[in-house]
């Protein structure tokens, strides 16, 4: 029954090999990443200098919060690393997080910036701001959201699509701040603003600038340091200025997160835990803020010099609750509006 | 079974029912092919799972808004890919096979090699090369002293003809292989027939070898459209809204995952027409070749303009398919100061060429086992499971990936707290986030390459063979060892190799269901081209594409042997 046998060597061969690799464990902690490799490796290096721990990785955009899911308790995840509030709030409706109890943690982080029930607690802060022409604007003749959607930019802006996270917090945050059927009208005056079909990522559209086919963009503001990193996306960013946008009418600009949460069965609990404090500590907050740009949560760290030099705002206080419970709202209203096609 | 497509006499026989008697053996097959495809439709069922019992129902909303965009899209996608693959890849395949004009000899493996560059890839350096900050734009405004993008027309490469475009280049390498295998295996004598009744080489082509080699052409331009269906890369990037890029905003987006199998519903059903309407429109057409006369086809020579013309037919495709990108990727690697080299290469190298090779020997041995079982007088039941079992070509990697999670988790967790409650031990996760999985899920993904490949092989091997095996006492077993396997062999190598090459460039689902710090080259690129840095991973990118030319090549071999091993029996 030679199929048969075949399938079943196949089987148990790889049974074998699993359970082999499964046995080699030291000193280590698991993290599913939504976040490049090469943006989080230096705080892992540095974690696992100072600790000796070692860390793990697997990365993936989709399918990480399923694979938690199916899983289960023998899950090898400890940490979830992840942008946008919206993929924290996934985690803990899915039910693939725990809550930790840190006095480190409450200590480095502020609480609007982690969940009241200790289930994700935010790492990193960034503006979804505006570049604007520096040939093309004027300083100061965009200064919020809402004139996005101004008939005298028609023709002139460029944004990735509509149903990426960043966008979708950003619109989930109009929504909250103006109601639904202002945000849609605001949306629709956008779209019509549009140069292109939304497309590409946040740098891209920094680059549409640079080329003359738009004059405003929306994306987040760190990928202005990356663009000033890269010999070749230099010139996109020499040609643009920052505005950092006030939003419904308030002083605030739009932020996002990026942050961390501990998986629900974590093997690794202990170095999970430790792993997390080590994020939120000056070390690698500092790291975060010279690295990758980005505005570190905690207090004791200060802005890195660079970004400081580009601009300063004041986040909206809008809580990060408030906004992942309007996302599905906001995705509905992308489609409505057809904003993407 | 009356009609066939009988050209010329006595090329294309009539299937004739196997009388033998039924043996044990054959039901044993068929058991054990069921039993495969069972396993291969797991994850799909678990799929279809998902779709019917989604979190939140969104398909009301989704129908009323975005759905039959992404239907009409998908629908322009592939004709487009369709008509592009079919007409690159048999016009082609015929001018190698029957005629002889400059350059034949290096065309016949170039014209594979765009295969061995991902859709995604070839994406982003024509995007480079033809955006408006490009060398080809740039160059056009310093001639013409345009200014801005407004002072002219330019076409726009991030489009649904761009994708169109893109994906044609690299995959008519699929219809070029299979047809040009079709064209060199139909003996010569159908065509000295068609040619000695009157017909033009023209017609020879279009009313002879082209509904000859019909069968092996449509898996080739199937696996061409099933691919373009598939892809998320190219259109992601283009910004077209198909349903594949409509799957990953529903659940990427909108964090639905239940929404996001209804999509990719709409797609298999899309598949499972496509598949039907072409086996039903030759559902009665069989074709064995009973004569072995298979001389060296000595060629058309072609001469002066048409021999540029067919020289040219052949340069584009490769030219624009290959050189261009393979060029624009080493310029970046070598010459550009955000290039990142790394050690590390060789261990992803190793990794993709690992998995590579485990997945083409399993496909193709799985592929075997349900061809030849459907062969074995399969009852409609077994052969509804062997067809459908090659469905998992067209589920986006990602979601096929939660498809293949689920069963396999579900399984070790089972293991886990039936041994824990036993024996007190725990075996943890056996095969879940281990290369096992990768292998299983690769294999569903791709078993529809390797099963053309082996059907079409099976099928060119005349019936009465096999009836003179067994009726010589032979077992289905032994049958298929000493008579088709060698026979077939040039499939079974094609089958592997193609494959193979699908798995090196695989992305989506290596995403989701790989270990930890396991890396392997495409997701050591994807990790920079996502965030546009397509400079710094253009060095792996373009070990990916060397990686991919060796197979390409040996595939050529096999393809071009085809005909010497024949000759030589």
């Amino acid at each position: 029954m030679v199929p048969l046998r075949f399938i079943g060597a196949l089987l148990g061969g790889a049974i074998l090999a699993s359970a082999v690799a499964n046995h080699a464990v030291a000193e280590t902690v698991n993290v599913y990443s939504y976040r490049q490799p090469f943006l989080i490796e230096p705080m892992l290096d540095a974690f696992t200098k100072k600790t000796g721990i070692e860390v793990k990785v697997v990365f993936a955009k989709n399918g990480v919060i399923e694979r938690l899911k199916a899983e289960g308790v023998n899950s090898p995840a400890d940490v979830l690393l992840t942008v946008d509030i919206g993929r924290l709030n996934d985690a803990i409706e899915s039910d693939v997080v725990q809550p930790v109890k840190s006095a480190v943690l409450a200590a480095r982080i502020p609480a609007s910036f982690r969940d009241p029930d200790n289930r994700w607690f935010g790492l990193t802060s960034r503006a979804r701001i505006i570049y604007a022409s520096k040939d093309r604007v004027k300083p100061g003749e965009i200064t919020s959201y809402e004139q996005l959607a101004d008939p005298m930019w028609k023709g002139r802006i460029c944004t990735r699509g509509g149903k990426h996270v960043y966008n979708v917090a950003l619109f989930a945050a109009m929504i909250a701040h103006h109601g639904e059927a202002k945000a849609e009208a605001w949306l629709r005056g956008v779209k019509a603003n549009l140069a292109r079909k939304p497309q590409g990522n946040d740098r891209a559209q920094v680059k549409a600038i640079h080329e003359g086919e738009c004059d405003l963009a929306i994306g987040n503001n760190y990928y202005y340091g990356n663009m000033l990193d890269t010999a070749e996306q230099k010139p996109w960013a020499d040609s643009v200025n920052l505005v950092f946008p006030t939003i419904g009418g308030g002083k605030g600009t739009h932020v996002n997160l990026a942050g961390v949460a501990l998986a629900k069965a974590a093997p690794n609990r202990a170095n999970g835990i430790k792993l997390m404090e080590f994020l939120a500590g000056d070390e690698a907050q500092s790291l975060y803020a010279e690295r990758n740009y980005e505005y570190p949560v905690n207090p004791a760290v200060a802005w890195s010099k660079k970004v400081e030099s580009w601009g300063h705002f004041i986040p909206d206080d809008l809580s990060l609750a408030a906004i992942a419970e309007l996302r599905g709202d906001a995705i509905r209203m992308v489609d409505r509006v057809d904003y993407d096609g | 079974m009356a009609e066939a497509d009988a050209t010329a006499g006595g090329i294309a026989s009539l299937t004739v029912d196997d009388t033998t008697a039924a043996s044990s053996g054959r039901r044993r097959w068929h058991v054990a092919a069921t039993l495969v495809a069972a396993l291969v439709l797991l994850p799909l069922a678990s799929i279809t799972w998902t779709a019917l019992f989604p979190t939140e129902n969104i398909w009301p909303h989704l129908v009323s808004t975005v759905l039959p965009g992404y239907i009409v899209t998908t629908l322009l996608l592939m004709i487009g890919v369709g008509i592009g693959t079919f007409v690159i890849g048999t016009t082609t395949a015929w001018l190698i096979a029957m005629c002889r004009f400059p350059g034949r000899r290096v065309f016949e493996w170039a014209l594979l090699l765009p295969m061995a560059i991902p859709a995604y890839v070839i994406a982003y350096v024509y995007t480079d090369v033809l955006e408006y900050a490009g060398p080809v734009q740039s160059l056009l405004r310093e001639i013409f002293g345009w200014q801005t993008a407004r002072d002219y027309w330019f076409p726009e490469i991030r489009s649904l003809g761009g994708a169109i475009a893109m994906m044609t280049l690299v995959l008519y390498p699929y219809v070029y292989a299979l047809a040009r295998a079709t064209f060199l295996e139909q003996s010569v004598c159908v065509l000295e027939v068609s040619r000695t009744l009157g017909c033009g080489a023209w017609r020879a082509f279009r009313d002879v070898a082209l509904p000859l080699g019909r069968p092996a052409i449509a898996v080739g331009v199937t696996l061409a459209l099933m691919e373009c269906l598939n892809d998320f890369g190219t259109v992601d990037y283009f910004a077209v809204r198909t349903l594949t890029a409509g799957v990953f905003d529903v659940w990427y987006g909108m964090g639905n995952p239940g929404g996001a199998a209804q999509i990719a519903g709409v797609m298999l059903i899309f598949v499972v027409l496509l598949i039907w309407a072409e086996r039903r429109s030759r559902r009665r057409q069989r074709f064995h070749h009973t004569s072995t006369k298979l001389q060296p086809i000595d060629g058309i020579r072609l001469k002066g303009r048409k021999a540029a013309l067919a020289t040219l037919a052949c340069l584009l495709p490769v030219l624009l398919g290959f050189v261009l990108p393979a060029a624009v990727l080493a310029a970046y690697a070598f010459g550009h100061s955000d290039a990142r080299w790394s050690s590390d290469f060789w261990g992803f190298a190793g990794n993709s060429l690992g998995l590579a090779t485990a997945t083409a020997l399993v496909t193709v041995a799985v592929a075997t086992l349900l061809a030849y079982a459907a062969r074995q007088r399969a009852s409609a039941l077994v052969r509804a499971c062997i067809r459908l079992s090659g469905i998992g070509y067209a589920v986006p990697g990602a979601v096929l990936a939660i498809g293949v999670l689920i069963p396999f988790a579900t399984f070790d967790n089972g293991l886990d707290a039936l041994l824990r409650e036993t024996l007190g031990v725990s075996s943890g996760l056996l095969l879940s986030g281990t290369v096992a999985a990768l292998i299983f899920a690769y294999t569903v993904r791709f078993l529809a390459v390797s099963l053309g490949a082996v059907e079409s092989g099976l099928g060119r091997i005349t019936p009465s063979m096999e009836m003179a095996a067994r009726s010589l006492g032979h077992s289905p077993l032994a049958t298929l060892k000493r008579v088709h396997l060698p026979l077939m062999r040039g499939s079974l190598l094609t089958g592997g190799l193609l494959v193979f090459v699908d798995t090196m460039k695989e992305l989506p689902a290596t995403l989701v269901l790989r270990p930890f710090d396991f890396d392997t080259l495409a997701t050591y690129v994807y990790q920079f081209a996502s965030d546009e840095l397509l400079e710094a991973c253009a060095p792996a990118a373009l070990m990916i594409v060397l990686a991919g030319v060796v197979p390409v090549l040996l595939l050529n071999k096999v393809v071009g042997g085809a005909r010497t091993v024949v000759r030589r029996r």
